[in-house]
């Protein structure tokens, strides 16, 4: 047997600090400072630059030499297949004109007034679930029984997903997340969800309703170029996977953060308005797309003074930059007063989340209504008890153990 | 203050409409944005935001 030769390169992901676990790894700082690109080994076997400074990351993630080809996250799959093609409708994956292609497609369903439409049907949403909350015996799982229904109902609703199929769903979609589920698993999963979706755009195509999906098919028909089943099917998966993981530990983590600062959940309770602005911070603060973005050098260029080859790769490490004292100023505390909305949470450039609003109103409206009305919210288990999602994308908690007092 | 945006770089991200929303809106058919009017003095700090914000550097100002 032979044995790889260990790559002289220090291993990606760099470690969380065992001490706070919102906290991204503390060797990012001195990187900041002393290698801002720098050369790391990853999971996936190939070496990669990794950028880490705020504004290399913007300069980065906005030009057009760097390509999306790869999945965002290819880096951290131990036997992701960086060779193959991209496929139909990947629009994480595309570069250039046939990823504004797609992007156009979509953008109008994302739009500040038509997220703000919502806006009712969200708040609705989360009231609901709340009742049922204080309905419930105690302690409840806020990661079953809110983080995680709330933004699946959501996109569902949008998207057109009986919202009775989400058990199949959510099963694949934290399935797809994991960083240590093996290829072979991977794909089969992956096929059960291109089954799933394809039978439901089959059912639009069929009989079209007011939802996302409907008129998608018939926008792009009005083009030259209308949307094959492939790609339907691929945009169907990626927003109803990105439309409820990222925003689910969001919600669970941001409550985890508030109860661990009662400073701060005190100053929101009281001036529910500041809920946009506190959303920023905890977005930025929390960075949950935990391993950042991947990225390949498709010419050379030259960035912070390294030479950078065609080929190689490049990870944009999003959580190190959303704590560079540079732009925020004691960047590790979280302040729900602080402007942090130049944050680099949704990532920056052509593929910035295209979500983002409808992750914002959730966000705000969780952040209005759940302590306003439960106010004295609290952990059930110790705070030691609480088991963090190290080996998936996004960055969360498993669950989440809260109990109240009853209301006098 | 002069804004322009880059229509053809917009990515549609909305960044623009929320930081200064008096100034900026998006295209209902597509989501790429355009300038409502143009800013107004006690507006201008917003439309500096709305150009750091922009993801694709679409908006350039001119002071």
């Amino acid at each position: 047997m032979t044995e790889t030769p260990a790559s002289p390169h220090p291993p990606f992901p760099l470690g969380r600090p065992t001490g706070c676990p919102f906290d991204p790894a503390s060797a990012y700082a001195a990187l900041r400072e002393e290698a801002p690109l720098t050369k790391v080994s990853t999971p996936a076997g190939v070496d990669a630059w990794m950028v880490s400074r705020y504004d290399d990351l913007r300069t980065v993630l906005r030009d057009r030499r760097l390509s999306s080809r790869l999945a965002p996250s290819d880096h951290v799959v131990e036997d992701a297949d960086l060779d193959r093609e991209v496929d139909a409708g990947s629009i994480l994956n595309l570069d250039g004109a046939e990823h504004t292609r797609l992007r156009r497609l979509l953008t109008t369903e994302f739009t500040v007034k038509r997220i703000e439409a919502l806006r009712p049907r969200i708040q609705q949403i989360i009231d609901v679930h709340i009742d049922a909350l204080l309905a419930s015996p105690r302690p409840v799982d806020l990661v079953r029984d809110f983080a995680l229904p709330i933004p699946s109902l959501v996109i569902c609703e949008l998207l057109g997903v009986p919202y009775a199929d989400r058990d199949v769903f959510q099963r694949q979609s934290a399935q797809l997340v994991a960083v240590d589920v093996p290829l072979p698993e991977a794909e089969a999963v992956a096929a059960e969800m291109q089954q799933y979706m394809a039978g439901l755009v089959m059912a639009k195509l069929e009989q079209p309703a007011d939802d996302l999906l409907s008129r998608l098919i018939e926008r792009a028909n009005s083009t030259e170029r209308p949307l094959s089943m492939e790609e339907l099917v691929s945009i169907g998966i990626t927003l109803l996977i990105a439309g409820h993981e990222t925003t689910a530990n969001m919600i669970a983590l941001s409550t985890l953060v508030l109860l661990r600062n009662p400073d701060q959940l005190k100053v929101l309770q009281e001036h529910p308005e500041l809920a946009p602005t506190a959303t920023e911070e905890l977005l930025r603060y929390l960075s949950v797309v935990q391993f950042g973005v991947f990225r390949q050098v498709t010419e050379d260029m030259e960035l912070a003074s390294e030479q950078l080859k065609a080929g190689e790769f490049l990870i944009a490490a999003l959580s190190a930059g959303n704590r560079d004292e540079s732009v925020y100023p004691a960047a590790d505390q979280v302040d729900l007063s602080r402007r942090a909305s130049t944050h680099l949470a949704f990532g920056f450039g052509p593929h910035q989340c295209l979500g983002q609003q409808l992750a914002r109103v959730e966000l705000q409206e969780v952040f209005t209504r759940l302590y306003r009305r439960i106010p004295t919210l609290r952990l059930a288990v110790p705070f030691e008890e609480i088991d963090f999602k190290h080996n998936t994308l996004v960055y969360g908690v498993k669950a989440l153990p809260v109990t109240w007092d009853d209301p006098r | 203050m002069d804004v322009t945006i880059d229509q053809d770089g917009c990515v549609g991200a909305g960044q623009c409409v929320l930081a200064a929303p008096g100034v900026f809106d998006q295209r209902d058919f597509d989501g790429v944005a355009f300038i409502l009017k143009e800013p107004d003095p006690d507006q201008h700090d917003a439309t500096r935001d709305a150009a750091l914000h922009c993801p694709a550097q679409a908006i350039q100002l001119l002071e």
